[in-house]
C-alpha cells in the first residue's frame, strides 16, 4: 500500500498541543500559580487515566471482567518504590544510596518500568488460568490475584507489612536537587500519554484486532487463524504492566504506600471510570478518569455523604445511559473532525 | 493433638457455615439471572443491623415498645422479622436497580457494576445515617457450653451448623421440587423462550430475591449473635469470599455454594491455627486459585460446550 502523505499540519498538530500543555502545566506548577493540591489533583487525573485506559484494554476491549486491577497497580508501586528508595536515598532499612543520588531524575523512570514488568509478571496470576477459565469463573480469579498480592505485601515486613511503606519523597528531593522543576508533573504526563499511544497502537494494529475478535466470539477468532492464548496473555500482561507503572507514579505522588490502599474498593473505582466511560472506548477512558477524579475532589466537603452521592449518580447514571458515556465509540467517531488533528499510525 | 484437630474442625464448620448461607444466596440469585448481586454482603451487614434493632426494640429499650419480653421469644420474634424485613430490601433493590437496567437490555457488567454501588450505598447509607460508634449486639439466649473430651461446643455453633444444613435442604428441595423452582430453573436455562410459556418472569425474579435476601438476613441475625460487634463495613469482606466461595463450588448450583462454602471456612481456619493469622487470605485464596485452575468451571459446575 502505497503511503499517503500526511501534511505537516495533521502530523504535529497533536504534539505540539500535548507538548504545550505540558510545558503550560509545569510552568504554572514552577512558578507557584496552582497550588500543591491542584497540582496533586491534575497528577491524579493523569495516574487515573494510565489505570481506567489499561483496565479498559482487558474489560473493554476484550470484554473480559477483571476486578482486581489494584492488585498490579500494589505490584508496581512497592517495586518502583522499593527501587527508587533502596538506589537514591539513604533509608532506615536499605542503607546509604547505592548509586550517586544525582542519577535518580535517569533512573526514575527505569525504576518505573521495572515496577511496570514486575506487575506484568504479576499479571501472568490472571494470564495463566485465562487460557482455560472464562467468564465470571475468571473474574473470581482477579479477586483472588487482588488478596494474594494485598496479603503478600503484608506478609513481607521488610517493605513495612502492614505499617505502608515511606521514603519516596525523598527520591523527589534528591531529582530537585538535580534541577528545580515540578518532575513529577513531566513524569506522570509523559507516562499518560505513553501509555495512551501504547495501548492505542495495540488495538489498531492488526495484531491487536485479535482482541476485539475475542471479544466478539472467542472460537470463532481462534478459527480464523487468532492465536487466542498469545493475544490474552499479551493484553493481560500489557494492562497489568501499564497498572503497574500508575503504581509506581501514584506511590511518588503520595509518598507512602499501604496495602489497604489497593484493596477491592481501588479496583472498583478502576472498574466505575472503565464502565462510566464506556467499554472499549480509549477517549471513554480517558474521559471518566478525568471526570470521576473531579467528582470524587468536588464531592470531597460532603465527607461520609460524598460516597452515597456517588454511586447514587453513577445508578442513575446507568440508568439513562447504561452504555457509559460514549458507548464503544471513539470521540473521532462523534467529532470526525478531530480526526485532522492527530494520526498514530 | 486430636482434639485440638477435632475443636478446629467444629469451628471451621461454624465458620464455613456462614460462607455457605451467604454462597447461597449469591448463587440463586446468580443461577436465575446471571447477575453477580456484589450488594449481596452489605444485605447481610443490613440484615445484622435490622435484626439488632428488631431485638432491642422488644427488649423494650425504646419508648416505642416499653415491655420487655424474655430473651429466647426475642430471639423467635426476630428471626421471622428480620428475614421479611431484609428480604423487602432485596426486593427494593432489584425494583429499583437491577429491574430497570435488564428492561433496557443493558450488558450485564452495568448490571454489575450497579450492585457494587447499591453494595456501596447501603454501607456508606448505614454509615451516615447511624455513626461510627459500633452497636452491640445483645445476647438473647444464655450459652451454653457441652465438653466432651478436650472439645468443646456451644449451643450457638450448632444452632448456626444446624440452620445452614437445613437452608441448603430446604432450597434445594424448592429448587427442584416446585413448580417455582422449576421456572427458575427454566429462566436460567432460556430466559427468552420462558416468557412465551407464560411464565411470569418477573414475579420468579421477585421470589428468587426474596429467598436470597432472606437468606442474608438469617446469616445476619446469626453472624450478629456470634460476633456480636456490628459495623457497616462488616458485610464486604465476608461478602466478596463467600462469593469466591460460590463459584469455587461452581456457581448457580446450590450443592456448589454450600460445599464451597465450607470449603473456605475449613481452609481460613486449619491455615489460622497452624500459621500466623495474616496468612489466612493468602493460603485461602492460592488454594482456591489452584482449584479453580484445575477444574474452570468449579467443583460442581458443569463445563459448558460452545457450538458454532
Amino acid at each position: 500500500m502505497p503511503t499517503t502523505r500526511i501534511p505537516p499540519r495533521q502530523r504535529l498538530t497533536l504534539p505540539l498541543l500535548l507538548a504545550a500543555l505540558l510545558a503550560g502545566i509545569m510552568a504554572l506548577a514552577y512558578f507557584e500559580v496552582i497550588d500543591l493540591y491542584i497540582q496533586t489533583i491534575i497528577l491524579f487525573i493523569g495516574i487515573n487515566i494510565i489505570i481506567s485506559s489499561s483496565l479498559n484494554l482487558v474489560n473493554g476491549h476484550m470484554g473480559e471482567f477483571s476486578c482486581g486491577h489494584a492488585g498490579f497497580v500494589a505490584v508496581g508501586a512497592y517495586v518502583s518504590s522499593v527501587i527508587t528508595v533502596a538506589l537514591f536515598t539513604s533509608d532506615r532499612v536499605f542503607g546509604p544510596p547505592l548509586l550517586p543520588p544525582q542519577l535518580a531524575p535517569l533512573g526514575f523512570p527505569l525504576a518505573l518500568l521495572a515496577g511496570g514488568a514486575a506487575a506484568a509478571v504479576a499479571g501472568l496470576l490472571v494470564a495463566l488460568p485465562s487460557f482455560r477459565t472464562r467468564g465470571d469463573y475468571l473474574a473470581i480469579i482477579t479477586i483472588a490475584a487482588n488478596y494474594i498480592i494485598i496479603t503478600t505485601v503484608i506478609n513481607i515486613d521488610t517493605i513495612g507489612g502492614a505499617r505502608g511503606f515511606m521514603g519516596m519523597k525523598r527520591v523527589i528531593f534528591a531529582m530537585e536537587e538535580v534541577a528545580e522543576i515540578p518532575w513529577m508533573v513531566l513524569w506522570v504526563f509523559t507516562f499518560t500519554i505513553l501509555s495512551l499511544i501504547a495501548i492505542r497502537r495495540f488495538v489498531s494494529s492488526t495484531y491487536g484486532k485479535g482482541i476485539i475478535a475475542i471479544q466478539q466470539d472467542e472460537v470463532a477468532a481462534e478459527m480464523m487463524g487468532v492465536n487466542t492464548n498469545r493475544i490474552k496473555l499479551v493484553a493481560f500482561m500489557l494492562s497489568s504492566g501499564l497498572a503497574g507503572i500508575a503504581g509506581g507514579l501514584y506511590a511518588h505522588v503520595i509518598g507512602y504506600v499501604n496495602p489497604k490502599s489497593f484493596d477491592i474498593l481501588k479496583s472498583t473505582e478502576a472498574m466505575v471510570m472503565v464502565y462510566l466511560g464506556g467499554m472499549g472506548s480509549i477517549s471513554g477512558a480517558v474521559l471518566s478518569a478525568i471526570l470521576f477524579t473531579l467528582l470524587l475532589e468536588a464531592l470531597r466537603p460532603l465527607q461520609i455523604i460524598k460516597w452515597i452521592v456517588i454511586p447514587l449518580l453513577l445508578i442513575i447514571l446507568m440508568q439513562f445511559r447504561p452504555e457509559g458515556i460514549m458507548g464503544n465509540r471513539e470521540l473521532t467517531d462523534i467529532f470526525p473532525r478531530l480526526k485532522k488533528l492527530h494520526r498514530f499510525k | 493433638m486430636f482434639d485440638t484437630l477435632l475443636q478446629n474442625l467444629i469451628n471451621a464448620m461454624q465458620w464455613g457455615s456462614f460462607y455457605s448461607l451467604i454462597a447461597l444466596g449469591y448463587t440463586l440469585v446468580y443461577g436465575v439471572l446471571l447477575l453477580i448481586n456484589f450488594a449481596h454482603g452489605d444485605i447481610v451487614m443490613v440484615g445484622s443491623y435490622i435484626a439488632f434493632f428488631v431485638a432491642t426494640l422488644f427488649l423494650g429499650h425504646y419508648d416505642l415498645f416499653p415491655v420487655a419480653l424474655p430473651g429466647p421469644l426475642v430471639l423467635a420474634l426476630t428471626v421471622p422479622l428480620t428475614m421479611i424485613l431484609t428480604a423487602l430490601v432485596g426486593v427494593t433493590l432489584e425494583r429499583i436497580a437491577y429491574r430497570p437496567l435488564r428492561r433496557k437490555g443493558a450488558h450485564r457488567l452495568y448490571v454489575v457494576i450497579t450492585a457494587l454501588m447499591c453494595g456501596l450505598i447501603l454501607e456508606n447509607g448505614n454509615l451516615a445515617l447511624l455513626g461510627a460508634s459500633r452497636k452491640k449486639f445483645p445476647e438473647l439466649v444464655d450459652k451454653v457450653i457441652y465438653t466432651a473430651g478436650g472439645v468443646s461446643v456451644t449451643n450457638l455453633k450448632i444452632a448456626v451448623i444446624l440452620t445452614a444444613v437445613l437452608v441448603f435442604v430446604g432450597l434445594h428441595l424448592i429448587v427442584t421440587k416446585t413448580r417455582m423452582g422449576m421456572a427458575m430453573r427454566a429462566i436460567s436455562y432460556d430466559k427468552f423462550a420462558v416468557p412465551l410459556m407464560g411464565i411470569p418472569i418477573d414475579t420468579v425474579i421477585v421470589f428468587t430475591f426474596v429467598l436470597g435476601s432472606s437468606m442474608a438476613g438469617l446469616a445476619g441475625i446469626l453472624f450478629a449473635l456470634s460476633y456480636p460487634i456490628l459495623d457497616p463495613y462488616m458485610g464486604l469482606s465476608i461478602g466478596w469470599k463467600a462469593f469466591i466461595a460460590a463459584v469455587v463450588g461452581g456457581i448457580g448450583d446450590i450443592r456448589g455454594a454450600f460445599a464451597g462454602g465450607f470449603i473456605l471456612g475449613f481452609v481460613e481456619i486449619m491455615v489460622v491455627a497452624f500459621f500466623p493469622s495474616t496468612y489466612r487470605d493468602l493460603f485461602a485464596f492460592t488454594i482456591l486459585l489452584i482449584i479453580l485452575t484445575l477444574r474452570p468451571t468449579g467443583l460442581f459446575g458443569v463445563p459448558k460446550t460452545t457450538k458454532v
